[in-house]
């Protein structure tokens, strides 16, 4: 039986981890609303985004431009966007797994594989493999588009120097508070978007009247590198909501854990302390009944 | 006056949703207004100055990298970015610019594309910024 000492210290410092842990889970809760609302202000953004460029892209042919152009795959790099910061469950491994499962599935058909990483714990994961070509780190508190800007202008960089033949990202994606999976995109080369969605082919017969300025040709050129900083804003956004959530649940967990320990302990307190009692009581009687021998 | 609704939307939000008079962007063919009944048009959008016009009362905004459509009398821009002319924190602006023209000198001994073409959108965001508070102020 452990002493009734030990307990006690036990007892206090589980419940000290119980309030850091409900403190980061109210601070996760807090960070998520930010990142919510900064996805709900970027969501017009991106919408009439993608209206625009299938608008545009309709008369396309894939190797029109460079951004588009669709070669052998021999290289492919792949963009692994992760949080800056651990503490959230398995959201993170999560992503890396994917990753690695993708690495694995593309060295298995014959090409090469390279990393980008945007996120620390994504950096940690992949310093090692010897594959990482760039990391950014610590930029996925603030949310910033030329934060994207730099990312994507990198990226394009690489491909159009035919350092890679296709790019993939990878990120955590938000579905709910409760829901965050891994999920993968392709982002070079940019491919002709066709009329999905009931709007594209209204909006495809009335692009006809549309007056172009400079032509549809130049203006995709123009677009299609603020495409691809959208889609990176649009993972690093997912990301950090994501992150909170994981952490406001894995918080919430830990919370519950220490409660389950604490009333354990406290068990096992009052059992000590009960067989101590006893143990003195049998004691005192013993004596009594010796003195009356 | 007939008026277009004009909308300037960022990725971090709406910066402008109202009724004006007139807009002018810079086009990247050149500047161009917009007047109430516009015909549909598409153009991208250079970093500079955008103005419009309400009662009377010119505002100034800065805007990045984007495009415009105009249809329905409703002009949209997606810019990168966009401030007023007022918000502008010029000596900043012009912290910015000496810094840019620094680099691109640099950039052009070392022959960087990358980063020339890095330090020149500095430079035409540090120019944009400082031309749109002085229009502002006047």
């Amino acid at each position: 039986m452990p002493g009734l000492k030990d307990v006690k210290e036990k007892i206090k410092g589980v419940k000290k981890t119980a309030q850091i842990t409900k403190a980061m889970n109210m601070v996760a809760s807090a960070k998520l609303r930010g990142a919510q609302e900064k996805m709900e202000r970027f969501r017009p953004y991106a919408v009439k985004f993608a209206e625009a460029m299938r608008d545009l892209s309709g008369g396309m042919e894939g190797n029109d431009l460079p951004l588009m152009e669709v070669r052998e795959v021999k290289k492919v790099e792949i963009v692994v966007v992760t949080s800056d910061r651990g503490l959230c469950g398995s959201f993170n491994a999560n992503i890396i797994k994917t990753a690695e499962r993708l690495r694995k599935q593309y060295e298995a058909e014959g090409k090469t594989v390279s990393f980008v990483t945007v996120g620390k714990k994504g950096t940690q994961a992949f310093k090692k493999s010897g594959k990482l070509r760039t990391q950014f780190n610590d930029i996925m508190g603030s949310f910033q588009m030329f934060n994207a800007r730099e990312i994507s202008q990198n990226i394009t960089a690489a491909f159009l120097d035919g350092e890679s033949d296709q790019v993939d990202i990878v990120y955590g994606r938000f579905y709910s508070v409760a829901v965050q999976r891994p999920e993968r995109e392709e982002l070079l080369p940019i491919k002709p978007m066709t009329g999905e969605g009931e709007g594209a082919p209204a909006a495809a017969a009335m692009s006809g009247s549309y007056t172009y300025e400079p032509d549809p040709g130049e203006i995709m050129e123009v677009l299609l590198p603020l495409f691809l900083n959208v889609q990176i804003y649009h993972a690093m956004l997912e990301v950090g909501a994501s992150e909170h959530a994981a952490r406001m649940t894995a918080m919430d967990n830990a919370t519950n854990a220490c409660k389950d320990m604490i009333t354990q302990l406290t068990r096992l307190y009052n059992k000590a302390r009960q067989a101590a009692v006893t143990s003195e009581l049998m004691d005192i009687v013993g004596g009594a009944e010796a003195l009356k021998g | 006056m007939a008026q277009i609704h004009l909308e300037v939307v960022t990725p971090s939000g709406a910066v402008v949703s109202e009724d004006v008079d007139i807009v002018t962007a810079p086009g990247v063919g050149g500047e161009f207004g917009v007047l109430a009944n516009h015909a549909p048009f598409l153009s991208t959008i250079k970093t500079g100055t955008l103005s419009f016009k309400k009662d009377r009362i010119s505002k100034f905004l800065m805007v990045t990298g984007g495009f415009t459509e105009v249809s329905n009398n409703k002009v949209t821009f997606l810019v990168e970015s966009a401030e007023y002319g007022q918000d502008i924190d010029v000596e900043r602006a012009l912290r910015a610019k000496e810094r840019a023209e620094k680099r691109l000198v640099q950039a052009q001994q070392a022959a960087e594309k990358i980063n020339r073409v890095r330090a020149d959108a500095a430079l035409q965001r540090a120019l944009a910024r400082i031309h749109t508070a002085e229009m502002a102020r006047h």
